[in-house]
């Protein structure tokens, strides 16, 4: 054989080896862990009858499935209106309605909660009308409870959190419905609502699901909004973190993590499967639809993203008065003092400049391994099973939410043995001296927001065609050297944008690092949780809004970054 | 094989005219087989044996053979889907054959790889990388070999000259139209001197006019660099007028190898002769004695088919242009016809006539009658026409 084509081979082996160690294995070691006691033994289904019969634990169930369905009706009915108003209507400021919406990715969920406490809690603003302000001025009784702790804070946090990404999924899907269905309607004589029944809601059929199935699968698995103003209201989440952290019960956390995962993966099958449709939707030579202007409608739906814009604005708002104020509700003047971090645990700025460090890490090594085995998989010839095991490994970390992750990682890496079938005894484990280093952290993020990261790199890279390999093979040109003269700078917007993905999530993140954490390495979004745990809940808000104010300013850095890059790559972009 | 008769005169004078030739061998008389020959000096410059390719279940390939003289133009010419692609591929080295192989100049390439055989290829969306120029498209080969960067420099400039690019050196690909893009791809392939230039349907994505020039440029250009080519393609004319020899494939198998004229003139099986040219299938003739065969109640005199017993039944056949109108004729095969309809088509008129066979038989004809002709015998719709079908003209198939 020749010395390429090894390389090659090789190189593929080695993309399925890395997804292996960084998904399976942990995956394997949580599956096992599950089925084991804490001394572990093999105990067959034992947990799971334990965990059905405890009822403080299987009403979790419940209460997760609960929020998340209510959660899911709120964020896509919302979603729905906005991403309609922002592709189908002539509103003007669609680009900034866009940008204030996505704000929320940008903060951990943990801050969601912070806010809905200091606008509807106890002391919140709404909950005692202003202070008495609002009834000393208009002698009315203005002031509203809504009982936030529970089910109501969880869904209106998990609301705010999801809201983002349906707009972005619905947003893609209504825009790619074809013009000329509309035109064959309204020639048919249907009327505008007969047209939206029968031609806009099939044409996004698949991203409505797919809108549905992500916002569920996040609401269920999300822990920083529930863990702040759940109150007792016990979810899944937030029974993972009690179980592993509060009591140190490794099993029945993975257990839990078992129960989590099942409807997660459900959700996750159908999703994909939906997703495959909806490409086959758009076939080629559809027509982009061009929104007509109609005052009334268009009034209407500049209203309703003004609201949500002022709303999205507000939460952010309060987020930053909160970390600005003295001594929330007594002592109302600004101060600085919050973002000291003198007398409160967490870490402080080294917590924070920890996180920078880790997401930029991620950012650059997932980028790096990201693209490269997205490139490996789609442009190589060699080994096309092979490359089939690597697409599917590289699918798989979409299903797994980051409290599961961060668990799996916890037994797989810190386990001084693997325990291999046909090996009793073990053999010595050689990731292990990752455990308790950023390097576990960074794996970690990396593979939590893998696969958006991937789908985006093998999307980019489908739109060269793969002639090019071959022509540059032909002419006895090494494939690396191809791969970084032409596939690279052509996908550099790509590129970027994997990168911009990876470092925000990083930063935000709280579900997949609480558990890997070390006290050598304390990081900003867990900073958030202990804080606010301890009662710092306004260093808390102060944490969070420097995690925002980061990921806006690479957000800014980034489109600096991609515009530059669009002007120089003007000339060969041209149609 | 053997389904379709040969032509005798095809198997006399024109071993390359075979359905299936033999490995041809320019001293040989092409019965012997090749491993007799191991390396011999006359050894055809490119050599495809036996090529069987499979996908899955069906064959793409099934037993390919055929030659290449150095300088020679191949073109390989086939309806969809019936595995020319595949063929180039595989004399390309991009895909591996599950039986068979290619030589180059004697030597065995079977298990070289692509990046060894020192080949052009171009393929139908030209491929060019898009964020290089033109100018940096074409030395993308020529960097790997560390060859000076003025030599580089000269030898793009002169390929840019070659291909009538001139100026266009630092333009990119998105910024140059169809045609000139599609010479970037050619002038690219060139610049290795490659032993084989394979192009995959080069020019249909370009428009029709674009097309036509591109034709002569190209055939052109093989003709001065003398370089062997193999080009795929499934539109006839572009075959016929560019190929020196043409190899017919049908359903992953070669049905006929030869130049255009042999192609043309003596389609080996009736498919070819209706993918290539247009042409009128009479119906079964039973053969009568030698050379004459009876359809219905007329009788044809044919030159050819031989090879069909008596008393047995072929298929005749006639192409448009070769059904001679004749006012007064006395000769062989002379017919009367009723004008069914005529369809102008410039030049020529395109009629189809009604020839009756019995009391209630008939068959219908094509022919190509030049306008002149029409305007001279005041030939019109639903008229009386004698016609002549020249017996060295007719195509016999056994059933
Ligand atoms: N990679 C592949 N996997 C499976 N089947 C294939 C593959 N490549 C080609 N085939 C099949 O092999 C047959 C020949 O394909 P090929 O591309 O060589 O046809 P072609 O003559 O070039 O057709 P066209 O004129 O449409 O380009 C087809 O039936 C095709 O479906
Ligand atoms: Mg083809």
């Amino acid at each position: 054989m020749d010395l390429d084509r090894l390389i090659k081979g090789g190189l593929i082996v080695l993309v399925c080896l890395w997804m292996t160690v960084a998904v399976v294995f942990p995956v394997l070691e949580l599956l096992v862990r599950s089925l084991s006691n804490a001394q572990g033994e093999f105990t067959g289904l034992a947990n799971f009858s334990r965990y059905f019969r405890t009822p403080a634990l299987a009403g979790s169930l419940t209460n997760s499935l609960t929020v998340s369905l209510i959660t899911t009706m709120v964020s896509v009915s919302l979603g729905f209106l906005f991403a309609y108003a922002l592709t189908r209507t002539a509103i003007p400021g669609k680009t900034l309605f866009l940008g204030i919406a996505m704000v929320p990715v940008f903060a951990p969920t943990l801050l969601n909660g912070i806010v809905l406490v200091y606008l509807f809690g106890k002391k919140g603003v709404v909950t005692t009308g202003a202070f008495g302000l609002l009834e000393r001025v208009t002698g009315m009784a203005l002031r509203a409870d809504i009982g936030l702790y529970g089910p109501v804070g969880i869904i209106l946090a998990e609301a705010f959190y999801t809201f983002p990404q349906v707009v972005l999924i619905l947003s893609i899907a209504l825009r790619m419905t074809d013009a000329r269905l509309y035109e064959a309607a309204q020639s048919l004589g249907a009327s505008p609502w007969r047209s939206f029944i029968s031609v806009t809601l099939p044409g996004i059929r698949y991203g409505l699901i797919s809108a549905v199935f992500v916002s569920f699968v996040l609401c269920f698995t999300d822990f920083g909004a529930p863990k702040v103003v759940g109150g007792n209201y016990n979810v899944l989440a937030t029974d993972i973190y009690k179980q592993v952290i509060g009591q140190q019960n490794f099993s029945m956390g993975a257990t839990v993590s078992v129960i989590l995962l099942i409807p997660t993966v459900i959700a996750f099958a159908i999703d994909r499967f939906c997703q495959g449709r909806q490409q086959a939707v758009v076939g080629t030579g559809s027509v982009p639809y061009s929104p007509r202007r109609h005052p009334l409608r268009d009034a209407l739906f500049l209203t309703y993203c003004i609201v949500i814009s002022c709303a999205v604005l507000c939460f952010l708002t309060t987020a930053f008065f909160v970390s600005l104020v003295n001594v929330w509700p007594y002592d109302f003047t600004l101060t600085w003092k919050h973002y000291h971090f003198h007398d409160t645990g967490g870490g402080g700025y080294a917590a924070f400049f920890n996180s920078v460090r880790m997401s930029f890490y991620t950012a650059l090594l997932g980028t790096c391994l990201t693209f490269g085995s997205a490139y490996l998989l789609e442009k190589l010839q060699e080994t096309p099973l092979l490359r089939r095991i690597g697409y599917f490994l590289s699918i798989i970390p979409l299903a797994l939410p980051g409290l599961v992750i961060g668990l799996a990682y916890i037994f797989f890496f810190n386990n001084p043995h693997l325990d291999l079938p046909f090996f009793p005894a073990g053999i010595p484990n050689p990731f292990n001296f990752l455990y308790g280093t950023m390097g576990i952290l960074i794996l970690c993020n990396i593979v939590h927001f893998y696969t958006v990261s991937f789908l985006t790199a093998t999307t980019a890279l489908k739109q060269l065609e793969k002639e090019l390999e071959m022509v540059s093979e032909s002419m006895g040109v090494p494939f690396y050297r191809t791969c970084f003269r032409v596939t690279v700078p052509v996908c550099l917007p790509a590129i970027l944008e994997i990168a911009l993905y990876y470092f925000v999530n990083s930063m935000a993140t709280v579900s997949a690092v609480i558990f890997l954490y070390s006290a050598e390495i304390p990081l900003a979004s867990v900073a958030v949780a202990n804080m606010d745990d301890a009662g710092d809940v306004a260093p808390a808000a102060a944490m969070s809004m420097l995690i925002v104010f980061t990921n806006i300013l690479v957000r800014l850095v980034y489109t600096l970054l991609t515009r530059s890059l669009k002007q120089s790559a003007q000339a060969w972009t041209a149609p | 094989m053997g389904q379709y008769p040969e032509h005798p005169t095809m198997e006399t004078n024109s071993p390359s005219g075979d359905k299936v030739s033999p490995p041809r061998l320019p001293h040989g008389n092409g019965k012997r087989g090749i491993e007799d020959f191991p390396v011999a000096p006359e050894e055809p410059y490119l050599q495809a044996r036996g090529i069987t390719k499979r996908f899955g279940r069906s064959n793409a390939l099934r037993d390919v053979s055929f030659q290449a003289d150095k300088g020679e133009f191949l073109c390989v010419l086939g309806p969809s889907g019936c595995g020319k692609t595949t063929l180039l591929r595989i004399i390309a080295g991009l895909e591996k054959q599950d039986a068979g192989s290619v030589h180059l100049r004697g030597e065995d390439f079977s298990n070289v790889p692509v990046s060894k055989r020192n080949v052009g290829i171009v393929f139908q969306s030209y491929a060019l990388f898009p964020n290089l120029t033109a100018a940096q498209n074409i030395a993308y080969g020529l960097r790997i070999r560390s060859r000076r960067r003025a030599s580089i420099q000269d030898r793009v400039e002169s390929l840019l000259r070659l291909m009538g690019l001139s100026g266009f050196g630092s333009k990119f690909p998105a910024q140059l139209s169809g045609g000139q893009q599609q010479r970037v791809a050619l002038a690219r392939a060139m610049a290795l001197s490659p032993h084989l230039l394979l192009l995959d349907e080069p020019l249909s994505a370009l428009d029709a006019q674009v097309r036509l020039m591109l034709r002569g440029e190209v055939k052109q250009l093989q003709r001065r660099l003398n370089i062997t080519t193999l080009m795929v393609t499934h539109d006839q004319e572009e075959a016929l007028t560019m190929a020196d020899r043409i190899l017919v494939m049908e359903g992953g198998e070669v049905v006929q190898i030869g130049t255009p004229m042999e192609i043309y003139e003596k389609p080996a099986t009736p498919f070819v002769a209706s993918f290539v040219g247009s042409m009128n299938f009479m119906g079964r003739a039973l053969k009568e004695t030698h050379r004459v065969y009876r359809l219905g109640e007329i009788r044809l005199h044919v030159s050819r088919g031989d090879h069909v017993t008596q008393g047995s039944h072929a298929t005749i056949a006639i192409r448009p242009e070769d059904i001679v109108v004749n006012r007064i004729s006395h000769s062989q095969n002379s017919l009367s016809t009723k004008v069914v309809s005529l369809e102008f088509r410039g030049p020529l008129y395109r009629a189809t006539l009604s020839l009756p066979l019995g009391a209630a038989e008939q068959c219908l004809l094509q022919a190509d009658i030049p306008t002149e002709k029409i305007r001279r015998f005041g030939i019109s719709e639903n008229g009386q026409l004698d016609v002549e079908l020249p017996s060295d003209r007719i195509h016999v198939y056994a059933a």
